[in-house]
């Protein structure tokens, strides 16, 4: 789960950590009074979406004036911002942040993430800030300081003081740059972050080290203990069709393509969506049905999937376990009496009473057209969504 | 034997009388699983399908002489229920349970540390299938009967894909030694490449199926290890083709978040490492066919 930046730096503030002076606002008004409370001569207007490279697409302003502030404030509040980071559908601007400006000497880059290799909590550093790590990672990779932390004991300060000085800090602010450091790996670890991101940190010539920028995310299976962060969520940051997905507790991705997909088990899922690009289709979407697929639930995917106005043919995978094929395919035509499917429906089952599943399918009256294996499954769903298309175009 | 697990591991179940740890416990036990009690603390002392309950790992060891348990406990506690096992003695721990925070794992993986490597548990899971050997026994919530006996080893992280490719196996009269499902969480006990060092050193396993798939690193470490130490033939599909940088695909574990996680990579380094790769998913038991049949000639 992802939160705003004006989020991150208020939970930040907490370890202290430090941030420019600034406060939120809903209205150019509100930007302008926040300005004055702020004080200085110098701000900056910054829109407050679940993406990076917010500059480049007009999403960050400096201003000077009460009108100029008023100004950027009217051209971002409501648009939809595009950056290589949100896709091509952009992310909707609803709230600004109105931060004093910065007098910068250098920027710094610091991340912590999960590594997998070493199953740690990894920091990654760079005295090239201000770019996108993997741009570093392209540009300058011998400016990237790594180190990780052994979970038995936590971040140690002589680590912390190490980064600090391969970054080249000076001696007078290796304390607080050491503060800084301790102070986001306990953040993360108290918070159950799986990505904290301080880009870029930056030596002000005033001789204080500021956060400008960062970003946080969660990890979701952490949330149970962490409401304060559920709190945070914001949905109007989220893929609608996901929204309504994981609001009925299905596991859905929205996708470009047509052929929606209802498919029991993550791999399966992934390989079913595979298939179907094999066999020359493009999948709209990625659900996972998970292990029980009672009626409720084959339902509620059939109508997470058909919220998506792209979707032009359904297919439906289910491997049963646990539960019985028979019960999978009276769950199906429940569903689709319930729901209402207007596109072509592809169902393959397969596993336990297959054959009994198969039967009800066929004798429901129902159009489905049923396939046995993985592949006929994925010929059968695109060569119907061709032929649904060509009808569609007469 | 097989790998890890064969009819004579004395099972326990964490998480024995709720719901979900019965109705498998009782799947097992009629597999042919040898299940000798469980665990739920402040049960102790109960009878629970016919068998006795514990209030702790320690206790049921004792009594029951378990070396191995099967977790079903839920999210919140299930790390705790983990280190319990590793603690008391067990010698393999499946755990089930999905949804597992990563700092938990974290913990577990470093306190798993603390014992030395040859008394150290083996821990399959979280967020897994189990694992079953065929015709012997069960540890996990996958039907048995779509696996044949037999010789071929199949490790994954994906239930139902694991499925898909047992099955095809079944149909071309394939079967297999024993099945892992090593889970879909980023951090997790069992790497392939752990269970291909076992796969390369049972002599009741001719080849091995691995069934990979976006995120991570352990496909690439697998089959590094498998170009410099093994010499059983190594057949491997990485499902995820279609799948989009950066986005969570179901399994907490299958995100592209760095070079080469994606399917289209990882297939490379596989590739480059001499695994053969199963072209489609529904190509699984072809695939296992053709390699079997070089083998053959070659032998």
């Amino acid at each position: 789960m992802d939160i705003h930046e004006y989020q991150a730096k208020e939970l930040l503030s907490r370890y202290h950590i430090h941030i420019p002076r600034g406060g939120l606002a809903y209205s150019p008004e509100q930007a302008a009074y926040r300005a004055r409370e702020v004080g200085g001569d110098r701000w900056v207007v910054k829109a407050q979406i679940h993406s990076g490279a917010r500059g480049k697409a007009g999403g960050v302003k400096l201003c000077s004036s009460d009108h100029e502030i008023v100004e950027a404030a009217d051209s971002m509040l409501g648009r939809t911002l595009v950056t290589h980071q949100t896709g091509p559908q952009g992310k909707l601007v609803s709230r600004l942040y109105v931060e004093e400006a910065m007098d910068i000497e250098r920027e710094i880059y610091i991340g912590f993430v999960l590594d997998r290799k070493s199953e740690r909590i990894m920091i990654v550093a760079s005295s090239s800030g201000g770019m996108e790590i993997e741009e570093i990672a392209e540009a300058e990779p011998d400016s990237i300081i790594r180190a990780t932390v052994d979970p038995g004991v936590g971040m140690q300060d002589f680590q912390a003081r190490e980064i600090a000085f391969g970054l080249g800090i000076d001696n007078a602010l290796i304390g607080r740059a050491t503060q800084t450091l301790l102070g986001c790996y306990r953040a993360f670890v108290d918070f159950d972050a799986s990505m904290l991101e301080i880009n870029p940190l930056v030596v002000t010539r005033s001789g204080d080290l500021v956060a400008l920028d960062a970003k946080m995310s969660f990890d979701e299976n952490a949330l149970f203990r962490r409401p304060h962060i559920s709190e945070m969520r914001d949905k109007s940051q989220e893929d609608p069709r996901e929204t309504f997905a994981s609001d009925r507790g299905l596991s859905y991705v929205g996708l470009d393509g047509n052929i929606g997909c209802i498919i029991n088990g993550a791999g399966l899922a992934m390989a079913t969506m595979d298939m179907i690009k094999i066999a020359g289709g493009e999948p709209a979407n990625f659900l996972d049905i998970g292990g029980g697929a009672s009626p409720e639930r084959v339902a509620k995917s059939f109508r997470a999937v058909l919220r998506d106005k792209n979707v032009e043919t359904i297919l439906v995978n289910i491997f049963a376990g646990i539960n019985r094929c028979d019960w999978v395919a009276e769950g199906v035509i429940k569903a689709l009496r319930e729901v209402g499917v207007p596109v072509p429906l592809i169902v393959r089952l397969s596993g336990t009473n297959m054959e009994e599943g198969r039967r009800i399918l066929a004798e429901s009256g129902e159009n489905i057209i049923i396939a046995e294996t993985l592949a006929e499954a994925a010929d059968k769903a695109v060569g119907a969504w061709r032929s649904y298309t060509a009808s569609k175009a007469v | 034997m097989s790998i890890l697990l064969d009819k004579n591991t004395r099972v326990i179940v964490q998480g024995f009388t709720g719901k979900i740890g019965s109705f498998h416990a009782d799947d097992m036990k009629r597999y042919g699983t040898n299940v000798v009690g469980g665990v739920t603390p402040g049960k102790g002392g109960q009878t629970h399908l016919g068998m006795p309950v514990f209030n702790t790992v320690k206790g049921a060891v004792q009594e029951t002489g378990a070396d191995a348990s099967i977790v079903f406990v839920p999210p919140p506690f299930a790390a705790d229920s983990i280190m319990e096992a590793a603690d008391a003695g067990i010698r393999l721990c499946v755990c089930i349970t999905d949804g597992i925070p990563s700092q938990d794992m974290i913990r577990v993986k470093r306190y798993m540390r603390r014992y030395r490597f040859e008394d150290r548990m083996t821990l399959i899971g979280p967020n897994c299938a189990g694992m079953i050997t065929p015709g012997e026994a069960l540890m996990g919530i996958m039907p048995g009967s779509i696996y044949l006996p037999g010789r071929i080893g199949i490790v994954g992280r994906s239930g139902t894909l694991g499925y898909e490719a047992a099955s095809q196996m079944k149909a071309l009269g394939i079967g297999v030694s024993t099945s892992v499902g090593i889970g879909g969480d980023p951090v997790n006990g069992s790497s392939f490449k752990d269970m291909l060092e076992l796969f390369e050193q049972d002599p009741n396993t001719d080849a091995v199926l691995m069934i990979g798939e976006i995120g991570g690193p352990q496909e690439a470490e697998a089959a590094l290890w498998a170009r410099d130490h093994m010499k059983k033939p190594l057949v491997a599909y990485i499902a995820g083709l279609s799948a989009p940088k950066g986005r969570r695909m179901g399994h907490a574990g299958a995100i592209i978040s760095a070079f080469g996680e994606s399917a289209q990579e990882k297939v490379e380094i596989l590739k480059g490492a001499g695994v053969t790769i199963v072209p489609t998913p529904s190509s699984f038991g072809e695939t296992v066919v053709e390699v079997l049949s070089t083998m053959n000639k070659a032998a």
